[in-house]
């Protein structure tokens, strides 16, 4: 059977459940590929977990210098595997690392890059949902072989263990590739909350909030969710809560289980982000905002009292 | 020696997003006839960025667009908030293009012109793809310097603040280097009616593929990396339940939340 490859995305020293994902959707166009490419020492304490979801093969591509640059070496570690494995199609989580990296893998390889799609077929037919869900589009990669990048929440990861048989490969990272040289990484401020663009449960605020101090609102409603915590660009301009976290058109698209909008209007751009939630539930103290016209439910009135009201109701009731 | 630094700052113009955006039934591609058309907006700051540079350092910005002969508009609007000249490349032939021959007809252009930076914006809101930038560092061999919300130039070197769901990477490099650059990197300056006047007599160039040494039948719908087979229009969301605080909003949703078994 043809080979697949995926390329794993880790955190923490494990693998995400968005790569599971697309392990699980991996297994329709063929035999997946696991690919782990990073520093020495980050596949072993991945493959038990790649191996139970799928991964006949985990390809080995670690070398030190693969984090020291942006993007160069991964693309030239990936290039290594393609070659050794001649694979049906390749498929990564939809981020923006993985995005640029394989769109640089495809442009070297002569393929074509589908991004952020929400399903393939077995035929490699791949579904995308454009204009924040609006539109549902159907189409290929026509030239070369298919690379594909998946949107996280997509599918429910099933496990179906295969030999996880690790194969390491030989990475030589070339001059080209080491001309973006990482300085410096900093950590902010990070607690246990889950990623934005993964999470199964997402609080979002807005600029109902009315400070940066009202995100302790949505905080503690999040954190009672065990829920990621989002923000409108209207809350991110006003300086409230930090870009990378902005749901909507120029922000991050999310698709999880449950979405819940805080003082959050619901302007076509910030809908456009998160309309395919499963889940629309929103607090809003006015009832001609445009986000009860998609909520499941919704409540009219002052975030201030409803949302810590319902933040203590769930700390009670899950004990 | 070059006085200064050339800079191409890279502009494309999109449908408003205020509009109700389609595709053509006739050829699967984005409606651009039927909706107003705009820059980009986070372009705007890659704009931004590019004169701060130059008046910082001295030099040229150059504003390139691949596009319909309107997205000559979208060049005028940089060209009146202080671009030095435009440059559009233009041809039927370029219709439904994807991002990989983008990137190899914009990198062809490239290399007609000197430049020190390539300025973009980070992701446009059409094709959210936000990956033409990378894909020109590999086409032109330019480091990469993607993804930033702040850009300090010092000499020929280059860092930026690429920012990540944790926190932020340095990355450095030296010129050439395509960067391209997020919302908030910095405040997008409003075109003065001197600078809409003076932009009228700017220089803009247009060139189709020809003039660039690019054979029609290598690019286009036709042949494509990616196509569309079919599209379909999706039922908006129907609207459930809003329901009044009474006092109990709270507990109302969580008793929602556990009958639809999602605590
Ligand atoms: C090109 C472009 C891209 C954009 N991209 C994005 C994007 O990615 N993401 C995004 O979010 N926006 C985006 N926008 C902006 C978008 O148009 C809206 O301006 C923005 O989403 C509004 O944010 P908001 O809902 O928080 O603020 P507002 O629209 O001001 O809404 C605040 C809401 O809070 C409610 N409220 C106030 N006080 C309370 C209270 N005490 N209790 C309960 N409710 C209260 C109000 O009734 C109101 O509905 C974009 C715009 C453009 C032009
Ligand atoms: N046709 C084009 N002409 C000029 N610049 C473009 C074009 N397409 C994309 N860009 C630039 O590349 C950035 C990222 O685009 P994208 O990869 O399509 O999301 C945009 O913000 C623009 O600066």
């Amino acid at each position: 059977m043809a080979e697949v490859l995926v390329l794993v995305d880790a955190n923490e020293g494990a693998v995400t459940k968005a790569t599971l994902e697309v392990l699980t959707i991996a297994r329709r166009l063929g035999e997946p590929s696991a690919v782990v490419v990073g520093p020495a020492g980050k596949a072993a304490p991945l493959a038990a977990k790649l191996g139970e979801y799928g991964a006949a093969k985990i390809y080995v591509a670690e070398s030190d210098e693969i984090t020291g640059y942006l993007s160069g070496p991964s693309v030239d570690a990936l290039e290594a595997v393609v070659q050794q494995s001649s694979p049906a199609a390749i498929l990564a989580v939809t981020g923006r690392d993985n995005k640029e990296i394989l769109a640089r893998l495809a442009f070297r390889i002569g393929s074509g890059l589908m991004a952020d799609v929400v399903d393939v077929a077995a035929d490699g037919t791949t579904t995308q949902s454009i204009f924040g869900g609006a539109i549902s589009v159907e189409g290929k990669v026509s030239k070369g072989v298919p690379v594909i990048t998946v949107r996280p929440n997509s599918v429910a990861a099933e496990a179906s263990p295969a030999a996880g048989e690790l194969v390491t490969v030989a990475v030589t990272v070339s001059d080209t590739a080491k001309l973006s040289k990482v300085a410096d990484v900093i950590v902010e401020a990070k607690g246990s909350r889950p990623n934005l663009t993964d999470a199964t449960v997402i609080v979002s605020g807005g600029r109902g909030l009315g400070a940066a101090e009202g995100f302790a609102v949505v905080e503690a409603l999040a954190d009672s969710l065990g829920a990621a915590v989002g923000a409108s660009r209207a809350a991110v301009d006003a300086g409230w809560y930090p870009h990378q976290l902005q749901v909507g058109q120029t922000g991050q698209t999310v698709s999880p289980q449950l979405y819940i909008a805080v003082g959050i209007s619901g302007a076509i751009q910030h809908r456009a982000g998160m309309q395919t939630s499963k889940t629309i539930v929103a607090i809003n103290k006015d009832p001609e905002a445009p986000i009860f016209d998609l909520a499941d439910y919704g409540i009219i009135g002052d975030l201030f009292v409803v949302a810590p009201q319902l933040t203590e109701e769930l700390t009670k009731r899950r004990g | 020696m070059r006085l200064g630094m050339n800079i191409v700052v890279l502009v494309k113009q999109v449908p408003d997003t205020w509009a109700e955006r389609s595709l053509k039934s006739s050829d699967n591609t984005l409606d651009r006839e039927s909706v107003d058309a705009v820059i980009n907006e986070v372009d705007e700051q890659a704009i931004e960025a590019g004169l701060r540079l130059i008046e910082a350092h001295g030099g040229e910005v150059t504003v390139l667009s691949m596009g319909p002969d309107r997205a000559s508009e979208s060049i005028r609007k940089a060209l009146s908030m202080g671009a030095t000249k435009g440059f559009l490349i233009s041809d039927a032939a370029l219709h439904g293009a994807c991002v990989m021959q983008t990137a190899t007809v914009i990198a062809k252009a490239l290399s007609t012109m000197e430049w020190d930076i390539v300025l973009t914006g980070g992701e446009s809101t059409d094709a959210r793809l936000a990956v033409l930038p990378a894909l020109l560092a590999e086409a032109t061999g330019a480091a990469q310097l993607t993804q930033a919300r702040k850009v300090t130039v010092e000499g020929s070197t280059v860092s930026v603040e690429r920012v990540n769901e944790a926190g932020y990477s340095v990355i450095q490099a030296s010129t050439p280097a395509i960067i391209s650059v997020l919302e908030g990197t910095n405040e997008a300056r409003y075109p003065s009616f001197k600078g809409i006047m003076a932009a009228k007599k700017k220089p803009l160039q247009t060139v189709n593929l020809g003039d660039l040494g690019i054979a029609a039948d290598e690019v286009g719908l036709a042949h494509a990396t990616t196509a569309v087979t079919s599209f379909e229009n999706r039922p908006p969301r129907q609207a459930g339940a809003a329901v009044k605080d009474e006092g109990d909003g709270g507990v109302k949703i969580a008793d929602y939340l556990a009958s639809r078994k999602l605590l």
